[in-house]
């Protein structure tokens, strides 16, 4: 059904959690809330762990997005593998962050579309790149080694897929990809996974061009980023993260003409400024945004690191005054 | 979209059909490369990454690789192969074939290449079960596949089991496990011809029918093979060989073979078999007549009469028409011809410089575009050169009598130098004479060029590349020092770093930081034409500066942060865990000539057993061992004619006595004080000749290692034992660069750069001579040793001749100590220069201890405790020890 809405319009995508929950200035008591007060590692900065801390704030942000406009809310859980969540020492948690935080964006959903009787409003599960990448060595000296193997990310991806699966997401969104082969791996999980559960949901795929060379942190071209994880059916191929809407418009146009899947963009505010901040203004970015739908290349747009409410509010409105890209 | 083959590596290979015939490359495979199968077994893998490199730089666009051995660990080598390549870019960027019959080996492989690859290969020899669920699974790891014809009953061997085989695979594929057809390439088996025997007659005519067969009947597909196979009853015959391989291609792409595994050496131009041999290999091929195999096997045999074919040859080139004639002589490196044909050109033309800029430019063009594909090799392009040089020298007094502006246009302008202190430049001539072909102007300023003639000189004449090489360990501050005048003068001019000691660390680490421009490390002359025309081209330089100072800076970044500061001690932890050596039995050996030993005339002819050649190929970019590599493969054609060339110029100057050798000689009593080492006069033990300091190792030992020192393995003073020390100094250099400059006059810098790398090599191996000569005779501690001269290159003897300025004694200044002990300069000829190189520069000089004990190690960093120390001991400046010492220290 989500394929189409897509031939009819634009669809917008929500912003990021992390800017989000910056804006609250939470210390360490928040985050280890009354469940983990005892926990040994330090947990501020672990913005997944609310899901279960703070399960109300992360569902205000839902509706922030929602009220400005989303049509896709993003679960709070990119960071929620184990491979991830073992820099604090929560390894064993990860199909809980996942569970609850599908739950939490599922009840956001329901209870905006019980209010506003909209029904076409979407939770696609978050799945990040995890902390580890499978096809670079961390070591010049040793280009052979690897930190992190296939088989060890397509588990971990495996229980988070099955909490967001079980917790009631939509969608299985894998995002911000650095390296390829940790995509191949996630990828290789959604298949079997669905295929032992004869389940059939849809799978976004967003990579991430990591700077003016036009390539992935991993080192390929748009095109070759699009043959290699081409091979399991995709709702939509697209981009994020670490660059602004104006530097990833021409991947954005190379991907359009090259893919018969329906694309996404939820680029970055911007660029970072020297203090790591983004000072793009809704408005900026929505122009810039305008230029995508101009040249009719984009089925989904959101907004990546540093966007607010506010920039998803402006780049659905000028979202509405445009066709979508046909596939 | 279209249904096409598409993969990927770093980049894209979308297969249409439009697209031409796709190359495999099949020597990373240790089935079918004897010297790749000797890299794995050796866990050589650094060498076997570099086969990976030629197989791309010769225009492979899918690397098969192949770990199929017995003797091998497939699922291991596999892994460690490909975890090597893809972290190689100008590898990575095509896809991978992973081609093994061991499911486990295959799947490993499918764990950790990114890209989209092909599995080569699975069948349904074990049955539709397995079949399918190895397909499912490729699927599910993103790979396309090659389906052999091979079933139950066995592997497909005529038309009919072929295709059905396929058929059947195809519809599996595409209705049981959903498979692209466009991800399915089919091996429809490519059989030996002319084997004797009858059913083998159609082998090829089978292959090209199924090949027909299957692009009509199974839509989108692909058909492959390994094209080696079909002309295995030829071996040893490469010219019936190269020539069925082009053949057989010829028509299986005329079937719809649109992609398959084919050694790019053995295969001739199908247009230029000569038209007998084509028919008769044809006519097997196609199964044309009942005695096609017996005819080409006696058309074959007379082929083989090599004598017989070269003669052909050699007269049919001269046939060719003008432009054929004056390609051949450059690309084959012929003089002979070449003012006959130049002359006959310069009538032809208007002007003539348009000889130049038309009949020889294009010769040149096709030089670079075989040398860029690596199917010409470095000695082989200088030898073209030296014709080209020869050709423009002939033009010169006609072109300006004409008085035309003699200016070509050229690639770009590019400035190149060795820096100050240094005299090395070999390596960079052979970078001059690389890019001069390639259509780049160079100005050389030659050795010991100072920076502020090499930045105004880059100023003046407006260069668009700066070269920077060096040798010895100093030379890499003055490129540093060069680095930063640039910034400083606001000088935006690319800089290339070349030269043995220079690395691409230190580029990104030292080097990349002090510049706005960019600074490529370039690590020998065929990468220098690709870098000088990507930095150079309009179009791309943008992007490929930005790509490159990405990629330092990553480099950087890793580096520094790998730089886990290696955990030293301090130095007098150290010398309290010097080696223990047992002086109390201690016996040592008085030399029989104690004192100065000169030799102004040595016989060079008595060195020529001495010289180890393996680094003399490694100058000319042939990589490989003597005397293997003139058996060798790929290189081994280029290699035995660069050796025949050296020993004929060595012949040359042996008899011309061109070049003069000479060598001083000092054994000493000594004795070690603390880390230093006391020389004193053969008469009067009292009295102090000279101090060497030595530098002793800080890293932290571990199971009871010591931290060695040079000045361990002499005795010390207050054991009371009476013990001895040798330096020396040895040149075979004198009379070298007069030599090379005739050559070089002579438009030959072949010949010019080949009389250096001779003395070089020389120069080694008379320090191994006189090593052995004062082992046996002067000192005489080792009267009876007999080794052949390759034990003397793996260092077998006893006692070591380690050199200042190298891993144990990494401090050039302690040369100085030598030449005052021998008054070398006066004595010999060769003399320091402000960076301590040795002028001549092929010269060695060094010490010879002769416990047996003594091994050569090397020093590794150490802490400022030690330089500080080192210092005052030697009665320098801190900074000056600093500076001398930089690459050693971890502060």
């Amino acid at each position: 059904m989500i394929e189409k809405i897509l031939n009819e319009r634009i669809m917008i995508l929500d912003g990021p959690m992390g800017t989000m929950i910056q804006e609250h200035s939470l210390d360490e008591n928040d985050f280890r809330g009354k469940r983990f007060v005892n926990h040994k590692e330090p947990l501020k900065g672990n913005n997944d762990l609310l899901n279960i801390t703070k399960p109300d704030l992360i569902k205000t942000i839902h509706r922030s997005y929602l009220e400005a406009g989303a049509d896709i809310i993003e679960t709070n859980t990119f960071n929620s593998t184990s491979i991830s969540l073992a820099d604090y020492g929560m390894e064993k948690y990860a199909y809980d962050f996942n569970h609850a935080g599908a739950k939490i964006a599922k009840e956001a959903k329901d209870e905006f579309c019980n209010k506003t009787k909209d029904s076409e409003i979407f939770v696609a599960g978050s799945i990040g790149p995890t902390n580890r990448t499978a096809s670079l060595s961390p070591d010049v000296n040793d280009p052979a080694h690897r930190t992190v193997s296939f088989d060890n990310l397509v588990y971990c991806y495996s229980e988070q897929i099955l909490g967001l699966i079980d917790g009631g997401v939509d969608i299985l969104f894998v995002e911000t990809i650095f390296d390829t082969l940790n995509a191949k791996a996630a990828l290789f999980a959604i298949d079997k996974i669905k295929s032992e559960k004869k389940l059939d949901i849809p799978v976004m795929v967003s990579g991430t061009i990591t700077d003016a060379s036009g390539r992935t942190l991993s080192g390929q071209t748009v095109e070759a980023f699009v043959i290699s994880i081409s091979h399991i059916p995709l709702l939509s191929i697209g981009f994020n993260c670490a660059l602004g809407a104006d530097q990833l418009l021409p991947y954005v146009k190379r991907l359009s003409k090259i893919t018969d899947t329906y694309t996404s963009v939820h680029p970055n505010a911007g660029l970072p400024n020297a203090f790591g901040a983004y000072d793009q203004t809704a408005t900026e970015m929505s122009d810039l945004i305008e230029n995508y739908l101009k040249e009719n290349i984009i089925n989904i747009v959101g907004g990546c690191c540093g966007t607010k409410p506010e920039h998803i509010r402006l780049i659905a409105e000028v979202a509405r005054n445009y066709k979508p890209r046909k596939i | 979209m279209d249904k096409y083959l598409k993969l990927s590596g770093l980049e894209p290979l979308i297969i249409t059909p439009e697209s031409n015939f796709v190359n495999i490359g099949e020597r990373t495979n240790v089935t079918g490369s004897r010297k790749f199968l000797k890299y794995i077994k050796e866990d050589n893998f650094k060498s076997a990454v570099e086969v990976a490199r030629d197989q791309v730089e010769g225009g492979a666009q899918i690397l098969d690789v192949n770990m199929d051995e017995g003797m091998i660990d497939g699922v291991e080598a596999m892994t460690k192969f490909l975890n090597l390549i893809v972290s190689e870019p100008d590898i990575s960027r095509i896809p991978i074939m992973i081609d093994s019959s061991k499911w486990e080996v295959v799947e490993a492989g499918l764990k950790l290449v990114q890209g989209k690859c092909v599995v080569n290969s699975i069948s349904l020899k074990d049955g539709e079960k397995k079949f399918v669920e190895n397909a499912t699974k490729i699927r599910r790891y993103g790979a396309a596949v090659v389906i052999m014809a091979f079933d139950e009953n066995g592997q497909a061997d005529n038309y009919l089991r072929r295709i059905q085989i396929c058929e059947r695979a195809y519809k599996i594929l595409t209705k049981k496990v959903h498979f692209p057809p466009e991800d399915i390439i089919f091996d429809p088996n490519i059989f030996p011809v002319a084997t004797g025997m009858d059913e083998h007659k159609t082998n090829a005519i089978d292959f090209f029918k199924s090949a027909n067969w299957i692009r009509k009947n199974l839509p989108y597909s692909s058909v492959s093979g390994g094209v080696s196979n079909v002309s295995f009853s030829f071996r040893g015959n490469n010219k019936v060989r190269e020539a069925m391989h082009s053949a057989f291609l010829y028509h299986g792409i005329k079937n719809g073979m649109n992609m398959g595994i084919v050694n790019p050496e053995m295969l001739e131009v199908y247009d230029e078999i000569p038209k007998d041999l084509l028919l008769h290999i044809e006519d097997v091929l196609l199964n044309r007549r009942d005695d096609a195999t017996q005819r080409l096997l006696e058309f074959a045999e007379d082929l083989s009469d090599e004598k017989k074919t070269t003669k052909l040859k050699e007269k049919s080139w001269r046939n060719l028409d003008l432009q054929g004639r004056i390609t051949h002589s450059l690309v084959k490196g012929i003089d002979e011809f070449i003012h006959h044909d130049v002359e006959e050109a310069r009538k032809t033309v208007g002007k003539p410089i348009e000889v130049i800029e038309v009949f020889l430019m294009n010769g040149m063009n096709i030089v670079g575009d075989l040398f860029g594909s690596g199917k010409m090799f470095l000695p082989q392009v200088v030898k073209s050169a030296r014709v080209m040089k020869n050709a423009v020298s002939y033009l010169l007094p006609y072109i300006e009598s004409g008085k035309e502006s003699g200016k070509q246009k050229v690639a770009g302008k590019i400035l190149i130098a060795t820096v100050k202190g240094d005299v090395h430049d070999i390596g960079k001539n052979i970078v001059s004479v690389v890019l001069g072909c390639n259509n780049f102007e160079i100005i050389d300023l030659g050795v010991m060029v100072p920076p502020e003639k090499i930045l105004k000189t880059a100023k003046d004449e407006n260069v668009d590349l700066i070269g920077l090489s060096g040798l010895i360990t100093p030379s890499l501050d003055e490129m540093i020092f060069i680095a930063q005048e640039l910034k400083r003068q606001k000088i935006n001019i690319p800089l290339l770093i070349g030269g043995a000691t220079t690395s691409k660390a230190h580029t990104a680490v030292k080097i990349t930081p002090e510049l706005n421009t960019t600074v490529v490390h370039v690590n020998d002359a065929s990468r220098a034409v690709t870098v000088a025309r990507s930095l150079l081209n309009k179009k791309t330089s943008v992007v490929y500066k930005q790509t490159i100072r990405k990629e330092y800076e990553d480099f950087r970044n890793k580096f520094l942060q790998r730089q886990v500061k290696k955990e030293l001690i301090s130095i007098k932890s150290a010398r309290k865990n010097k080696i223990k050596l047992n002086w109390e039995e201690f016996e040592t050996t008085k030399p029989k000539n104690l004192g100065i030993t000169i030799t102004k005339n040595q016989n060079l002819e008595e060195l020529i057993e001495y010289i180890d050649w393996s680094p003399f190929f490694r100058t000319w970019d042939l990589h490989g061992r003597y005397p293997e590599i003139l058996e060798d493969k790929i290189v081994g054609k280029q290699a035995k004619e660069l050796f025949s060339d050296a020993n004929q110029l060595l012949q040359k100057i042996l008899k011309n006595k061109s070049l003069q050798a000479k060598s001083i000689f000092g054994l000493f009593p000594a004795n070690s004080v603390g880390d230093d080492i006391e020389v004193y006069s053969p008469k009067d033990k009292k009295k102090l000749l000279g101090t060497f300091y030595t530098l002793r190792q800080q890293l932290m030992k571990r199971n009871d290692k010591p931290n060695l020192s040079l000045s361990d393995y002499i005795a010390p003073k207050n054991t009371g034992h009476c013990d001895y020390l040798g330096v020396f100094c040895v040149t075979t250099g004198i009379g070298a660069d007069k030599l090379s400059k005739y050559y070089e006059n002579n438009n030959d810098d072949y010949n010019s750069i080949m009389v250096k790398a001779l003395a070089d090599r020389l120069a080694e191996a008379y320090a191994e001579y006189l090593h052995k000569k004062v082992r046996t005779e002067y000192w005489g501690y080792s009267p009876e040793e007999k080794f052949n001269n390759d034990d003397l290159i793996k260092e077998k003897y006893s006692g070591i001749r380690p050199a200042p300025g190298y891993p144990a004694c990494p401090d050039h200044l302690e040369k100085k100590t030598i030449w005052n002990i021998l008054n070398v300069e006066k004595n010999i000829g060769v003399s320091l220069t402000e960076s301590l190189a040795m002028w001549p520069a092929s010269s060695v000089s060094g010490y010879y201890f002769a416990n047996p004990s003594a091994k050569y190690f090397g020093l590794g960093k150490i802490s400022k405790d030690q330089v500080e120390d080192y210092a005052s001991r030697k009665k320098i400046t801190l900074e000056n020890a600093i500076k001398w010492l930089k690459p050693n220290l971890n502060f």
